[in-house]
């Protein structure tokens, strides 16, 4: 009796259909990602609009209609309405790079870059075969780079006031990225430590420096370092910056790395002293490792403050490649290009600043292990 | 049974100073005391020497002579006549200004692109991480000095812009700065702003109030509204009340300058607008961390217990998410007022460009013009970590 019951009865299985089409493939990925909702149809229209209203122009202005062979802006402009005049920037890149360097010594800062690369090889690369005499020998460095680029013991000597353009940038960032290390760790271990003094000395010093611009500071190098010095004693002023930067940048650092040590659990410490290691053994062994890796990003992200800060000494003087853009205002036929300069500029820290950013994240993705 | 190993000796050996871990703490301390004292001694007495050797004293009577040059941008008044203190005051008062409006508009702009960085729309999410990305990674000084160049080439002379104003009568931009309507107060116009903090005040009370009858009576009330009633209403009231004392002040067009209205300079502008540009970035970044770091069991667990989304979002994933996102924002604000020094690549007169700039050349004194300098700043860094300090110690998890 209940055969008529039922229009219709499967007795096996049907094959799968299909998802229904919209919801997979690129246009699936489209709806759900992009057009989910009316707010979200609105951004999505409103962002394709900046885009499609920069995009297009800027590449135009930057590649298509820009000028690179040109001696003055003037000319530039003769030749094109829209376009960036990089003429400036090839007639005046050495400038930009070496500052007011001698040309014939080129060589010299450019085989201390290369060599800065050769000494951060057993830096960085971790699966390097004989890794610690290669570090020993990076520690040598500093030593070379400054008989390179400053010269004596059978070298040109070339003052400091030749110095300029991103040689300066990354004699500043380099020399305060490698001694503000060391220093913020020592600081940070002081702040942390039971020892009532030393932990007060480096609060002063700590809150001191990060109480203050560093603008003030580079003031102070500038004008007044000379009056706490003895007589007859005078540093270089590049040296004086790169004192004050060094300075600067450690405070932060041993922030950066108080936090990391703070991070750690207490049963670290613990089971430290209940292996009897000592202080250092301990610290060296199990927690300035695990510290300064929780703490990498924030001491990459020091780093490239530091580098970005670099600029600042443009406003005591000096020509990094901020401070060469008014001499290059001031040129006759240059006047007025300063959107191209800016550009050139930004670009070229953009690299250097987004080349650590990149590296600090892979960084921190091989080291983490998981347990944090 | 076990024995004692150690030797009952009593006696003070000079190589326990540095063996003993019992005394080793003193020696290394005693030893960084003198070290340090020492080098602030050293240093002191170089100063010293080095300013007697240059014939000047080190007094701070210099501050009440006259300053003899004008500032473009002030709060308060000021003449070239005034002393050098008076100088260093409206420095100091514009360096708060433009640190105040940037800290607002950073942090409209920040929260804004740090929720659309978030956004499951990859569009959108994309233009926002080039945008952090893009400004994050250029320094500061060349964004101001970049806004700054702009700023002069884009808007037009004074002259012209009084042909073409923004608003007729009322705001013209000019590559000198923006004029805009200033607020002029006439008598009595201190009742209004009385009632004002009476009001405010009173939304306080009111606040309290509210949240003690809901936890009491479970009635919620629309406590958004009115306190928006309370803070408008009065104030009106006693604003029509006094005679209208506060009124407007429009900028008028002359034939080659514009007069009265309030004078925005561009480099107050230009510094404003990098400074919230910049530091945007770094606020988007803050309040994605702080929202990421709230993991979605709380989400789902607030809708279990049958919360509407807007509630569950006031009630359980803010006050969590805030206790991340504060700390950090407030030493952003910090980052910002110390940021606020580069304003003297501009000739945006902040402290830095009025104390440590003109009165430092002016004077020759620059002892006492840098110590007053960082003095000043450090007491406000270490006030705003002081407010950072009580909010930590105020929303710190209990009873870990």
């Amino acid at each position: 009796m209940s055969e008529n019951n039922f229009a219709f009865v499967s007795t096996s299985e049907k094959p799968q259909l299909p998802p229904p089409q919209g919801t997979t493939g690129a246009v699936g990925w489209i709806r759900e990602n992009l057009f989910s909702s009316p707010l979200n149809t609105i951004l999505t229209l409103l962002s394709i609009f900046v885009v499609y209203s920069t995009v297009p122009g800027v590449v135009n202005w930057a590649f298509v209609d820009s000028v690179w062979n040109a001696n003055s802006l003037d000319e530039c402009r003769a030749l094109t309405e829209n376009g960036a005049c990089w003429a400036v920037i090839r007639e005046r890149y050495h400038q930009f790079l070496f500052g007011f360097y001698p040309t014939e010594l080129y060589w010299r800062p450019i085989l201390a870059f290369v060599l800065l690369f050769l000494a951060l090889v057993p830096a960085l690369w971790d699966g390097m075969p004989k890794r610690s005499t290669a570090l020993m020998a990076s520690m040598a460095y500093p030593f070379v780079a400054f008989w390179l680029i400053w010269g004596g013991f059978g070298l040109e000597p070339v003052s400091s006031t030749k110095l300029g353009g991103l040689l300066l940038t990354m004699i500043i960032g380099v020399s305060g990225i490698s001694f503000s290390l060391p220093i913020g760790i020592v600081l940070a271990l002081s702040r942390s430590s039971n020892l009532p003094i030393v932990k007060s000395l480096a609060i002063i010093f700590i809150e001191f420096i990060r109480g203050v611009p560093l603008i003030t500071l580079l003031f102070v190098a500038h004008v007044l370092l000379n009056y706490f010095l003895p007589k007859g004693v005078n540093f270089d002023i590049v040296l004086r910056v790169v004192i004050m930067v060094t300075f600067f940048a450690s405070a932060y650092m041993a922030e950066v790395i108080r936090g990391g040590l703070a991070a750690l659990p207490k049963g670290q410490y613990e089971a430290a002293d209940a292996l009897g290691l000592s202080y250092w053994q301990s610290m060296r062994l199990i927690i300035l490792p695990q510290a300064l890796k929780i703490s990498i990003p924030g001491i990459v992200n020091t780093f490239i403050g530091l580098f970005k800060d670099t600029t600042l000494v443009l406003i005591i003087g000096l020509m990094d490649p901020l401070g060469l853009v008014a001499p290059t205002l001031a040129d006759q036929r240059w006047n007025g290009i300063f959107v191209e300069l800016y550009a050139f500029i930004a670009f070229m820290f953009f690299i250097f600043c987004f080349a650590m950013s990149r590296y600090s994240m892979y960084l921190e993705r091989k080291l983490h292990t998981g347990h944090r | 049974m076990s024995t004692s190993t150690v030797p009952a000796d009593n006696s003070f050996q000079f190589s326990q100073l540095w063996r003993d871990a019992r005394y080793r703490s003193y020696t290394i301390q005693i030893i960084a005391l003198i070290v340090a004292l020492s080098v602030v001694m050293m240093l002191i007495g170089n100063a010293v020497e080095n300013l007697e050797a240059l014939g000047k004293d080190f007094n701070f009577g210099f501050l009440f002579e006259p300053a003899g040059y004008d500032i473009g941008q002030m709060l308060v008044e000021y003449t070239s006549a005034s002393g050098h203190w008076k100088a260093a005051l409206v420095g100091l008062l514009n360096t708060l200004l433009v640190a105040f409006l940037a800290c607002v508009t950073a942090t409209l702009i920040g929260v804004f692109v740090g929720v659309l960085r978030l956004s499951n729309n990859w569009v959108v999410s994309r233009l926002m991480a080039v945008y952090i990305e893009g400004v994050r990674n250029v320094p500061l000084l060349l964004q101001i000095l970049a806004w700054y160049a702009v700023f002069i080439h884009v808007f037009p002379t004074p002259k012209q812009a009084v042909k073409a104003p923004v608003i007729e009568g009322a705001v013209y931009a000019t590559n000198r700065g923006f004029y805009v309507p200033g607020l002029t107060f006439d008598g009595g116009y201190q009742i209004v702003v009385a009632v004002l903090l009476a009001s405010i005040g009173g939304i306080f009370v009111f606040r309290r109030w509210a949240r003690q009858r809901q936890e009491a009576t479970g009635q919620i009330l629309p406590v958004g509204y009115i306190t928006l009633g309370i803070l408008i209403v009065p104030a009106v009231l006693a604003y029509f009340a006094s005679g209208m004392p506060i009124g407007l002040d429009y900028p008028v067009a002359g034939r080659f300058n514009l007069k009265g209205g309030l004078k925005v300079g561009t480099p107050l502008i230009a510094l404003w607008f990098a400074l919230s540009i910049y530091s945007a970035a770094f606020v988007a970044e803050i309040v994605r961390a702080g929202i990421m770091a709230i993991s979605k069991g709380q989400t789902e667990a607030a809708y279990a217990l049958g919360l509407r989304p807007k509630r569950t979002m006031s009630l359980v994933v803010l006050p969590q998410s805030l206790r991340i996102i504060i700390p950090p924002m407030i030493s952003n604000y910090l980052n910002i007022t110390k940021n606020s020094s580069l304003a003297i690549a501009v000739g945006y007169m902040d402290l830095t460009g009025t104390l440590g700039g003109i009165t430092l050349n002016q004077t020759g004194r620059e002892m006492e013009c840098m110590l007053l300098l960082m003095a000043t700043y450090l007491l406000i860094s270490l006030s705003i970590s002081a407010v950072m300090n009580f909010y930590n110690e105020s929303v710190k998890l209990k009873g870990r």
